[in-house]
């Protein structure tokens, strides 16, 4: 996230929001606004990768299985023992703050791949587990009968309701992180992903910077996870594999790794790719992986990276007119003999 | 505790450890050249066994002629898989090969889908399936196949990087590719080798384990995903590390599924593989660098 966080990128997100939250009076029907929660949890996991591929550099290939975490700690804390999701998610976070902050601190020490293949093998454990512990997650027909929010007594089961739920959840969360990129913390981020070591050599503790951003991405996925559970009501191991890692990596590049707003795009393809290629039926696969590699071609920062450049090339044509009706009105006076 | 049973499973520890052996050695060829995870690897291993498990369907050729075919075709799809989408690359950071790969996977498993279909596929032993019998363990003589040609390959990779100028000029490439190129080396064509081996490399494993496992166009990413892990065991980048991971990968699952629980298996192999990271993080063969700034 190189460009600089401004007051701009409060302001779009406040409109965004505001956008948003008209939402369910526009959409025609209730798959539209499905989409959409399902569109803002996968906004928060990606922006959640993001982070830690645009800040630290390090890729981590477990965000599937911190999100999993998330998803079973709280749900079957509320489908088996009946606690309250609200009790469920500050412990799910925790927990997946635990794990990662185990998983994170041996290996963000050294240089190198280290980080993506202790979480690639994280992963696979986890995956083994949501599997094995069958008295507690389901085993491999899923954990069933997870209950969802409740606010003052009212269950938020309905579309609608849970939609704002997740507008607000995700709209919180965004701000924390955009506040934390505005900080001391956030300068020192921004130091250590350029020039990592003239950071350290400026006093940036850059091991405890990048466990930071890595215990906060997980995190933040988990937050995904527990929304995911409480508005589905069901969760299965393979939502949370190797696989889902590997796409979450893919689309925060698709989306242009440290752009902000590449988040919101890299979460938009992977809500949507499903239901466009659908048509392609057996060419489904191909089409993706193709259009994968001819993205990473041609727009190597990513789509976020192309609409920068788009917005920039306006801007600058904008300037080009302005200051040309500027020349022209001072040639202009310059013309006037009185003047 | 009963020395045959021991023996028993070591046999299927070695066996399925030598898979993982030769597709460790593709991923550390890649890794080698470009810095990258090639995600490819295991869709190449799933491409060889289906390629030559559907020219045995078709044309019944015998398989002194099908293993070479297969393991070619493969390796010319490594080599235009390159040429298409690692080579334009514009910046080839490692970040950015280790994406290209991923397209390519998903590409190369979608084109075995539509060309050679969804069903399982399957080839006969090399040399029969009777038995042979070893201090009261029997191993299946496609075994000794495996650990043969897995020599065989170890051996003409070694002496290919080592004794033929492209193969050296292939390291110089890995070692310091500004320096090698002001030498005169075209840096992104050893690149490109690169991938024919691993690629190649990969056909064969795919090909040899098919008449134990049976194979479908699904089976690339746990292929993959294990030859990948038996890398990191050896220390990414490594040729020897790659045997001794994959050997031992095979072993601790064929162990850990006798010993502790066969559904645990897949779990107590990357706990190893956490360990190993966590207190000798270049591998178990791997030196560490002191690295200049």
């Amino acid at each position: 996230m190189h460009a600089q966080i401004s007051t701009t990128t409060y302001r779009a997100l406040a409109i965004l929001w505001v956008l948003l939250i008209a939402l369910p009076w526009i959409t025609p029907n209730n798959y539209w606004l499905n989409l959409a929660t399902l569109w803002l949890t996968n906004v928060l996991l990606v922006a959640s990768l993001n982070l830690l591929m645009g800040y630290s550099g390090q890729i981590s290939l477990a965000h599937g299985a911190f999100y999993g975490i998330g998803a079973y700690v709280s749900g079957v804390l509320a489908a088996k023992y009946g606690v309250s999701p609200w009790i469920g998610l500050p412990l799910a976070l925790a927990a997946t703050g635990l794990v990662a902050f185990a998983v994170g601190w041996p290996t963000l020490r050294l240089r190198g791949h280290y980080l993506a293949m202790a979480t690639l093998g994280f992963n696979a454990i986890a995956s083994v587990l949501f599997v094995e512990w069958r008295d507690w997650t389901g085993g491999p027909n899923g954990l069933v009968n997870i209950p969802p929010y409740t606010l003052f007594g009212v269950k938020l089961d309905s579309d609608r309701a849970f939609y704002f739920l997740a507008l607000a959840a995700v709209g919180v969360a965004l701000v924390l992180l955009l506040n934390l990129l505005d900080s001391r913390i956030g300068r020192a981020l921004r130091a250590l992903s350029t020039a990592e070591v003239g950071a350290e050599c400026m006093g940036v503790n850059v091991h405890r910077y990048k466990i930071l951003v890595f215990v906060v991405s997980a995190m933040l996925a988990a937050l995904a996870g527990c929304l995911y559970a409480h508005h589905n009501a069901f969760v299965s191991p393979e939502s949370f594999d190797f696989l889902v890692s590997t796409m979450l990596v893919v689309m925060v590049a698709l989306g242009g790794t440290g752009n902000w707003w590449g988040a919101f795009l890299g979460a938009l393809i992977y809500t949507l790719l499903p239901e466009l290629l659908r048509s392609f039926g057996d060419l489904e696969l191909l089409v993706y992986g193709v259009s994968l590699v001819v993205v990473l071609l041609f727009f190597p920062r990513g789509l976020g990276g192309a609409l920068d450049l788009l917005c920039e090339r306006i801007a600058s044509r904008f300037r080009a007119r302005e200051s040309n009706i500027h020349a022209a009105g001072a040639a202009a006076n310059r013309a006037r003999p009185d003047s | 505790m009963d020395p045959s049973l021991l023996l028993q499973l070591a046999f299927g520890g070695i066996t399925t450890g030598s898979i993982y052996a030769l597709v460790a050695l593709g991923f550390n060829v890649v890794f080698k050249s470009t810095d990258a995870i090639n995600f490819a690897q295991g869709e190449w291993v799933m491409a060889g066994g289906m390629m030559a498990a559907w020219i045995h369907q078709q044309f019944g050729w015998p398989l002194l002629t099908l293993l070479p075919l297969a393991v070619i075709c493969v390796a010319l799809l490594g080599l235009v898989s390159e040429r298409l989408s690692v080579y334009p690359l514009s910046r080839p950071s490692p970040m950015a090969v280790t994406l290209v790969t991923i397209g390519i996977a998903i590409a190369t498993k979608a084109m075995v889908m539509l060309l050679l279909g969804k069903q399982p596929m399957s080839l006969p032993s090399f040399s029969g399936v009777e038995p042979i019998r070893v201090g009261g363990a029997s191993l299946q003589p496609q075994a000794l196949w495996i650990v043969g040609l897995l020599i065989a390959t170890m051996v003409g990779v070694h002496l290919f990087f080592e004794r033929t100028l492209l193969g050296r000029a292939m390291k110089a490439a890995a070692a310091d590719r500004e320096a090698a190129a002001l030498v005169g080396i075209n840096v992104a064509r050893t690149v490109m080798w690169c991938f024919v081996i691993a690629a190649g490399t990969g056909a064969l494993a795919g090909i040899i384990i098919t008449p134990i496992t049976l194979t479908s166009f699904t089976a690339g990413t746990v292929l993959g995903f294990k030859g990948f892990s038996a890398a990191m065991l050896g220390g990414l980048g490594n040729l020897r590390g790659a045997l001794a991971g994959g050997l031992l990968l095979g072993l601790l699952e064929s162990f850990a599924a006798a010993f502790i629980s066969s559904k645990y298996k897949d779990a107590v192999a990357f706990v190893v593989l956490l360990l190993l990271l966590f207190f000798r993080p270049a591998g178990l063969f791997g030196r560490s660098q002191v690295q200049k700034i």
